[in-house]
């Protein structure tokens, strides 16, 4: 078995059960309206059915934040997995996830759209992480990713929110709690609150994906490399990077 | 608490240990905002000394890149001071570290903003800071000045990001500002005995999970406490 405690046995994600998941999942969706589908169905038929509209944006955040929302809650259920700091710390982390979702649900409706219903998730994505919920090291592992994806889930979005006044600020305001999450579950796992290069430092590989990129260094054009006395690494770490809504769901895919 | 020392020639020794008053004028990288003035003013894309010493962010997406300029200058002269004090060289492994990171998180961003600014209209100068009402021997003094200012420095791009008509200058103040709220809640970890909660509580995240957001008149308001250059907002876009 693939834990987060050996990293050196990278835990692969079999595409095809992860995909035969998603279609159980599709199966489900189906029966919920057109809107879940088209996040997440996979390949041409995701990037042609989802928009890059405000609403659009707030279903494709919803379904995140949907993910972390149970992902706490259920850690929070486990019997003797969270204990202490540890628990005080998720507990906080879960509330504001939850809070995100009943925000973005009525910031959605009261836009004339209509919110995703949540999809069914599986936190052992496929069997990868068969002890998500009895082991705390692999729970806050996978947290840290979650985390990390979603400060750049939220970054990637920003564009399509130009215009948008209270919208834009409030995916801003979110945001910003998503670091100070991401953060404060790095620094306790022995991380650096901040991404050093495109370290991924969960343990587990299928993270990759998630710190892919962070080591980018040009920002407007310009090589700030060529500008800045600070070293590379250090550089690397003060500009974190965002993702494409395609990339996000590839990663958000495995829990499906 | 020792004279500051700034290894190389950028530093300026002042009448008091702790004024940071002639930092920038002489420094590479400077300081930030002062009192704000939102009187008058011209619609002028350019920001500019003015006799009076009053400094203008300028307007459009360059005076929003500006205010953030100024922001970081304050931020980065604060951590440049830090590493000189007593509290640093006395501060556990750790807390040197995150330190040491904070001083060139801040330095990049200051640095990159004004080579960015540079390119596409103008940046604003040096601003002046003065730091004489935190002690820099002490960590308490220390933590809490961070504190406030990486809070402040979310809550200002949080606010400002609506100002911003281009999505790449929104993508660049996204990129930071995460880093600046990784920032906050490490340092109010520190600041509160490794507290299980202060990372994110009530303080600055409300009932609905969403960090605080300030305007920039509410910001250079805060700001004016460090910073003895006098800034011209009026030019930001509302």
């Amino acid at each position: 078995m693939n834990t987060i405690h050996n990293p050196e046995a990278p835990a692969r994600i079999d595409r095809r059960s992860a995909f035969g998941e998603l279609g159980r999942t599709l199966g489900k969706a189906a029966t919920l309206g057109m809107p879940l589908a088209a996040f997440l169905a996979p390949g041409t038929t995701r990037a042609q059915a989802s928009g890059n509209t405000v609403i659009d944006v707030l279903n494709f955040a919803l379904t995140l934040e949907y993910l972390e929302a149970e992902y706490y809650m259920m850690g929070l259920d486990s019997n003797g997995l969270l204990m202490g700091d540890m628990r005080d710390t998720i507990a906080l982390i879960g509330q504001h996830e939850t809070a995100h979702v009943e925000f973005l649900r009525s910031a959605i409706s009261g836009a004339g759209g209509t919110p995703v219903e949540k999809p069914t998730f599986d936190f052992t994505a496929g069997g990868t992480f068969p002890n998500i919920f009895s082991d705390a090291p692999t729970f806050m592992a996978v947290a840290q990713a979650f985390e990390d994806t979603g400060v750049r889930a939220y970054k990637g979005q920003a564009g399509n929110l130009v215009g948008s006044g209270d919208v834009l600020t409030a995916a801003l305001q979110i945001h910003s709690v998503e670091a100070r999450h991401a953060s404060m579950v790095r620094r306790m796992r022995g991380s650096k609150g901040w991404i050093v290069q495109a370290m991924n430092t969960t343990g587990a590989a299928p993270a990759d994906a998630v710190y892919a990129g962070e080591d980018n260094v040009t920002h407007l054009g310009v090589d700030a490399t060529t500008v800045t006395s600070v070293s590379r690494a250090e550089l690397t770490e003060a500009f974190d990077e965002p993702l494409t809504k395609e990339a996000v769901l590839d990663i958000a895919s495995l829990f499906l | 608490m020792k004279t500051p020392n700034f290894s190389g020639s950028r530093v300026v020794a002042d009448r008091s240990p702790h004024s940071r008053r002639n930092f920038l004028r002489k420094s590479g990288y400077g300081i930030a905002a002062a009192s704000l003035f939102l009187a008058g003013c011209a619609d002028d894309d350019d920001p500019v000394m003015m006799e009076t010493g009053t400094v203008n962010l300028g307007s459009g997406d360059v005076g929003v890149l500006n205010y953030a300029y100024a922001l970081e200058q304050l931020e980065a002269a604060f951590y440049a001071t830090v590493l000189t004090g007593g509290y640093f060289s006395g501060a556990s492994a750790d807390e040197q570290q995150v330190m040491r990171d904070l001083e060139a998180h801040e330095r990049a961003h200051v640095e990159f903003l004004g080579a960015a600014i540079g390119s596409v209209g103008t940046a604003i100068p040096d601003l002046e800071v003065d730091f004489s009402s935190i002690d820099f021997d002490s960590r308490t003094s220390v933590l809490a000045t961070a504190q406030a200012f990486e809070d402040l420095g979310v809550s200002a791009y949080n606010g400002a990001g609506r100002l911003i008509s281009n999505p790449d200058y929104l993508l660049v103040a996204g990129k930071i500002v995460s880093v600046e709220a990784r920032h906050a809640a490490v340092i109010r970890t520190l600041n509160n005995d490794g507290s299980a909660t202060a990372f994110a509580n009530s303080q600055v995240v409300d009932s609905n999970g969403l960090d605080v957001a300030r305007t920039p008149s509410e910001v250079l308001a805060i700001a004016g406490t460090y910073v003895t250059t006098m800034i011209d907002a009026s030019g930001l876009p509302q």
